[in-house]
């Protein structure tokens, strides 16, 4: 065609090498990309399709070789910034950069704002998108309940939302079922001859899909095998098809031995079916997931699940495996009730789940004994059936080798090995293919077929590929919680008259969808409308075009987008408001009353040794006393250290034989108090009791022999507790407490956030939209901080109802004060969770620092400047100290705002200190 | 017997992918060493570095002799202010204590006129407060008694009191200090560990997994239990030997065979806290709010920071239901007190008694979490 060659280029690259931790994933990739076409990348899972579209789309950063994109260098943040707002990029993984929690519309409004587009062009262009894309009837559904094709269609009017001149979509359709795949295309196909100057980039495992496209690069393990058009990669291998093309670029030793699959019919087995289902319905809340599903699998089958992702293929497998409970319905394995207590059926099926199910830290030889020894198999049948299944796995080479480090196929067989190491008659086995190659699928199917066939093993199996259905003895056609159809696939095609399965299986699709009015989103607009071209006429262009032109300005319009997306999101997930809010009140109350610094009620015994009238004279002072509560007397010395060990006694008073003797005589006895030194504040405290007490003992001793003890004194102290005049806890702790929960909620709620954008994977779109650093961790941390300060409101207001601790001072400089703090608060779990990858890690990380520093060295009990070394230091620079402080100073010193400035002043330190080191680590691309 | 087999190898597995996880292994390296380092070497004497004040209206001998006699560590060397001062200082905090000397104090003191010290004192501080007031009365006394004696006797008093303190008869408050911080750390980090582990297992997929094969919730269960259980024992040893014992020099009177046998049984219940935190959240944000629920009491309430006794009963009942509470009246009694089992033997019971029931309750809830997950 030659078209290729005279076409400007969109992008090109030289020597592009890139590793994660190591792994190689794209290995020197040198290529020119024309421009204004539609171009494929093919290949399966983790051959580096995905990380060469993210560092087109400067989502990832470039770690070797030079990139450029429309004409400059995508190394610099400059040149990125420019081309930013052209570039729209789908990540792969069904509505993975959309809010599932939000509604179809606040997904486009928040994508729009983030482009500055003002509220009527937003209007207008969501309008019209959605119009075209028939998600029109949607805008209210929050986007996690859509299907995967709506899923994908939102996705793609998020990336339209800004006329991008250059779309990357990173495996759009995987997963989602034929006719919703159908209807993606035609709607590319609509908006490229509406737009002809958008380029579209797109990656893909399906080959069918890329028989129309402009132009192909064909890539395994990190390389380019050949590009071209497809008409070119074809006559190049000389094959008819794309897949077949694929496989003749693969290098010799990975494609296979070129046999075609065979398989042997079914012997007619007119015994007990292996599987029955009868009407199994699944319900979750108000979601019908499974709805009267029924079919049967006679044994020794291979019977396949055919449907997209979320049609309830996976439910039903996990209610034939007792993982989930039937709502309605009856189920039977092996003629028995499907029972999820009954270890014993567990024993003769095979599982393999959708998800990874090995443990990626285990080497393939661990994996395999792990299941092994969960099976109990003897250890000489043990390392039989390992030895058997690693030669017929082909797994020999990789027994040491971490299961997490296998590419994907050998993965896969080896979950098939660990799924059939106790010999199973049954097999389950959930999307086992998914994203591998077309050649290790086929080695995957031939052990299939030779378990079904030579072992006579049951296999249930899902899938979304037509080809492996066409190798299944009977398939059952699922859409929407539905068995459409089953039967064997060459009589579904020919009962629709169709040319392929996928074609029998769009019919079925239409023909369920014709029977539901519910389902009319499948249907796409058929208008004229324009989907893409000359939308930007709408609003003000020359405003939008002005904020593209300075994408990399501070702009509160996207800082605000940010705000109102979270607040949303919070508000959805009421639980864990009400959490944070009556959590913290609950604690609060308890905390509160429950720390009492007054020691009292201490148990104390004597041990009299005396038993004169002047020893019981002595020992009734600490009975008076009501800081005492006596206990028995002791005995022996023995048992003073038995009840002292025990705590039931904190205190023993031993008093000497001859106390009274010696007192008449004016000999001086002494009497010693045993005081339990294990608490040392405790005990200090109690001494200081027993010397109180002992000395009214003396005065008393004087007073009897008509001496004026208090005449004997020569000096009068007088202690006046400041601040606190009747002494109690609750007017120190009380306003310490809420300074502990105004820390610890607002940080931890903001870790968890982040954490969760960063996991789910959200944050791509901080990657490829025009938002600065600043923009999105402030944006985050406002809704948050509103929370922080609305549970302000209600513990001060606790604090002074409840607890009936005054507020004396300025509640100006309270509220002021604590704002910084709340700010200061959720900067610190801001920073902790751009530090830490996972959810997990970051509320460990957050609660490790968090909670010693605040709950020891902030001044809650002992103050700050009573303590040492690190600790006192820690002290010193952790916001609570300071808030601590102020709290006390506001509420019970009852200090005016002017008094409180300088603890407010510190406050307003740590939050733009903490928000400037988090800007410096997060980085505006993945690695 | 089989049970206990599956058990075992699942534990092992649990091992290895929390000691493969570099990060979690450095939190928990930090917990045990540095963060005890720093509580223990922070918690210092109950008054310690006080900032004192006086107000010298008197500029006697005997004033100066009251001045001096305030010294470190227990108060920082005293200030002397004037009396319009006293309220602003008071107020931000530069002093703790504030000594009021009055005009012709000495001459006073000489004659036998009882004249009047006044204490001002922050009460913000509870127990500083009342401690140093004491330490002050008793130095201030001193100190007059001496002057007017003029000689180092002692007053005489017809009985004598000798305070003996048991068990730490120097009081040096870094001994409680870090052991109140190695039992805050083994409860906070054992509830994360096992919490998570279950969530990261559930939000793996892999708990699926598991649940097909020829296994029950209780091995599943256990297996967490005892493998992170395990974990923080060992780092609990380590770190009792090396850093409590080893660095910061403090004694164990009790057994050390005793003290672990305990610790592991507070483990199985501290555990099967995570567990069901881990069970009852949905997403990480809950667990995280409620393990905040859970672990500010267990720090705050469990004897640690104050006496159990000095509780209001009606939050008695409350903490009673703390297992940490009564591991920490086994720990105190066997580290410090060198108590042996047929002293602790009823708390020993009441943390098992109380971990068999919130394993259970955990087990009951993880079965039913199973069956309605998505």
């Amino acid at each position: 065609m030659g078209m290729a060659e005279e076409a400007p280029l969109l992008a090109s690259l030289k020597g592009i090498t890139h590793r994660y931790n190591n792994v190689l994933a794209v290995d020197d990739v040198t290529l020119d990309i024309p421009t204004g076409m539609m171009i494929g990348l093919l290949g399966p899972d983790g051959v580096g399709k995905s990380t060469l579209l993210g560092l087109i789309s400067g989502a990832r950063k470039l770690q070797e070789g030079s990139l450029q994109v429309f004409g400059g260098d995508m190394a610099k943040a400059s040149h990125r910034n420019m081309v930013g707002p052209r570039i729209a990029y789908l990540p792969q993984g069904l509505g993975k950069n959309l809010y599932s929690d939000l509604s179809v519309q606040e997904n486009l409004d928040f994508f729009a704002k983030l482009f500055g587009q003002n509220s009527s062009e937003r209007r207008t262009r969501i309008a019209k998108l959605t119009k075209a894309t028939g998600l029109g009837p949607f805008l209210n559904r929050p986007a996690g309940k859509l299907s995967g094709g709506m899923k994908q269609k939102l996705g793609l009017c998020c990336s339209l939302i800004h006329d991008p001149d250059l779309l990357i979509l990173d495996e759009p359709t995987t997963g989602v079922d034929p006719l919703s795949r159908r209807q993606f295309w035609d709607l590319i196909a609509k908006i490229r001859s509406e737009r002809p100057v958008m380029s579209v980039i797109v990656s893909t495992a399906y080959m069918d899909e890329a028989e129309g496209f402009d132009w192909l690069v064909a890539m395994d393990a990190g390389n380019v095998l050949a590009s071209g058009t497809p008409k070119e990669l074809k006559s190049k291998t000389q094959t008819e098809d794309l897949e077949s093309a694929f496989v003749a670029l693969l290098p010799a030793e990975k494609r296979g031995n070129g046999t075609k699959l065979v398989i042997p019919a079914l012997e007619d087995n007119q015994g007990e079916p292996a599987i029955v289902a009868k009407g199994i319905t699944r319900r979750f809340g108000d979601f019908t997931a499974v709805s009267d599903v029924s079919f049967e699998i006679k044994a020794g089958e291979i019977f396949g699940f055919l449907g997209s992702n979320g049609c309830g293929k996976t439910t039903t497998m996990k209610m034939l495996t007792g993982l989930l409970p039937l709502s309605s319905g009856e189920a039977f394995l092996f003629g028995k009730p499907v029972d999820a207590n009954d270890l014993q059926t567990r024993t003769r099926v095979g599982f393999m789940s959708q998800a990874f199910s090995l443990y990626g830290e285990l080497t393939v030889e661990a994996n395999l004994l792990l299941h092994a020894r969960l099976f109990h198999l003897t250890p000489e049948k043990t390392e039989q059936r390992i030895h058997t299944l690693v030669e017929r796995f082909g797994l020999k080479q990789q027994m040491h080798t971490k299961a997490e480090a296998l590419p994907l196929g050998i993965r896969q067989r080896l979950s098939l090995a660990v799924a059939v190491i106790h010999e199973p008659e049954m097999l389950i086995l959930d999307e086992p293919t998914s994203g591998v190659d077309p050649v290790a699928r086929d080695v995957f199917w031939r052990l299939l077929v030779e378990l079904s066939r030579k072992d006579k093993v049951t296999i249930f199996i899902s899938t979304h590929f037509m080809n492996e259905a066409m190798r299944c003895d009977r398939i059952s056609l699922m859409h929407a919680g539905k068995v459409l159809v089953y039967d064997e696939p060459q009589h579904l095609v020919e009962a629709k008259g169709a040319s392929s399965l996928e074609e029998a299986f769009i019919s079925y699709l239409k023909d369920a969808i014709g029977d539901n009015p519910d389902e009319t989103q499948e249907k796409t607009s058929d208008s004229d409308e324009l989907i893409v071209s000359e939308i930007s006429g709408a609003g003000d262009p020359n405003k939008t075009k002005g904020d593209k032109a300075n994408p990399s300005h501070f702009s509160f319009k996207r800082l605000f987008a940010y705000s109102y997306r979270e607040i949303k999101e919070v508000m959805r997930d009421p639980v864990r408001l009400t959490f944070a809010f009556i959590g913290s009140a609950l604690l609060l109350i308890v905390v509160a009353y429950g720390i009492s610094l007054d020691v009292e009620d201490l148990s104390y015994a004597a041990f009299d040794n005396d038993q004169t009238p002047q020893s019981r004279e002595y020992l009734s002072q600490f009975q008076g006393s009501h800081y005492f509560i006596e206990r028995p007397e002791i005995h022996s010395e023995a048992e003073l250290e038995r009840r002292m060990q025990s705590n039931e006694i904190t205190l023993a008073l031993e008093i000497p034989s001859g106390f009274g003797r010696d007192l008449k005589k004016g000999e001086t006895p002494s009497v010693s108090a045993w005081i339990d030194g294990a608490n040392t504040t405790r005990a200090s405290t109690i001494a200081g009791y027993v010397s109180g007490v002992h000395l009214s003992y003396i005065i008393q001793l004087a007073t009897d022999v008509g001496i004026d003890a208090s005449a004997a004194a020569n000096v009068n102290i007088e202690p006046r507790y400041r601040y606190n005049p009747s002494f109690e806890t609750i007017y120190s702790i009380g306003p310490k407490t809420p300074a502990m929960l105004l820390l610890l909620f607002p940080a931890i709620l903001m870790a968890v956030s982040m954490a969760r954008e960063k996991e789910i994977g959200t944050i791509t779109n901080f990657f490829v939209t025009p938002t600065t650093r600043i923009e999105f961790l402030l944006g985050k941390q406002l809704p948050y901080i509103a929370i922080g300060m609305i549970n302000f409101v209600t513990l001060t207001l606790l604090v002074v109802f409840l607890l009936q601790v005054p507020l004396k001072g300025s509640f100006i400089g309270l509220t002021l004060g604590a704002f910084f703090y709340v700010f200061a608060a959720t900067g610190f779990g801001l920073l902790i969770s751009t530090l830490t990858k996972s959810q997990v890690a970051a509320v460990f990380a957050t609660s490790v620092f968090a909670l010693l520093p605040t709950v020891m060295f902030s001044g809650m009990i002992q103050p700050t400047s009573t303590l040492e070394g690190g600790g006192f230091l820690i002290g010193t620079m952790w916001p609570a100290t300071y808030y601590m402080h102020l709290s006390v100073a506001a509420f019970t010193k009852g200090l005016g705002l002017f008094d409180l400035m300088p603890d407010i002043y510190v406050l307003a330190l740590f939050g733009p200190i903490f928000i400037i080191i988090t800007a410096l680590f997060l980085k505006k691309q993945e690695k | 017997m089989r049970s206990w087999v599956n058990i075992y190898w699942l534990g092992r597995k649990e091992l290895r992918s929390v000691l493969g996880d570099f990060i979690l292994v450095l939190l928990i390296a930090y917990s045990f060493s540095v963060a005890i380092y720093a509580e223990a070497t922070a918690t210092s004497e109950s008054v310690n570095n006080a900032s004192v004040a006086i107000v010298d209206e008197d500029h006697s001998a005997l004033s100066r002799a009251i001045a001096n006699a305030l010294f470190p560590p227990y108060f920082k060397v005293p200030e002397v202010i004037s009396a319009r001062e006293v309220d602003e200082a008071m107020d931000h905090d530069r002093f703790m204590f504030v000594i009021g000397i009055p005009p012709n104090f000495e001459r006073d003191v000489r004659n036998g006129d009882q004249p009047s010290i006044q204490i001002s004192i922050d009460a913000t501080a509870v127990i500083q407060a009342s401690l140093g007031n004491a330490y002050i009365q008793n130095i201030v006394t001193d100190e007059v008694n001496h002057y007017i004696n003029r000689s180092d006797e002692e007053t005489v008093y017809p009985v004598v009191l000798v305070q003996r303190r048991a068990f730490n008869p120097n009081g040096t408050g870094m001994w409680f200090g870090a052991f109140n911080s190695l039992l805050n750390q083994i409860s906070m980090l054992t509830i994360i560990l096992t919490g998570a582990a279950l969530l990261r297992e559930r939000e793996h997929g892999t708990i699926e997994h598991l649940l097909v094969m020829p296994l029950t919730s209780f091995q599943i269960v256990m297996s967490k239990v005892w493998a992170n259980g395990l974990i923080i024992l060992v780092s609990f040893v380590l770190s009792t030997f090396f850093m409590v014992e080893g660095i910061l020099d403090v004694p164990i009177a009790g057994s050390r065979m005793l003290l672990f046998g305990g610790t592991a049984l507070y483990l199985l219940a501290a555990a099967a806290i995570g567990i069901f935190l881990g069970t009852v959240a949905r997403s990480m944000a809950q667990f995280a709010l409620l393990l905040l629920m859970v672990i500010v009491p267990i720090m705050l309430l469990s004897g640690g920071l104050t006496p159990i006794e000095s509780q209001p009963e009606i939050i008695q009942p409350i903490t009673w239901l703390l297992p940490s509470r009564h591991y920490m009246a086994f720990a105190q009694a066997v580290v410090f007190r060198g108590a042996n089992i047929s002293i602790v033997w009823p708390q020993m019971l009441t943390i098992l008694g109380l971990g068999t029931v919130f394993f259970g309750a955990s087990l009951m809830l993880f079965r039913r979490s199973i069956s309605v997950s998505k």
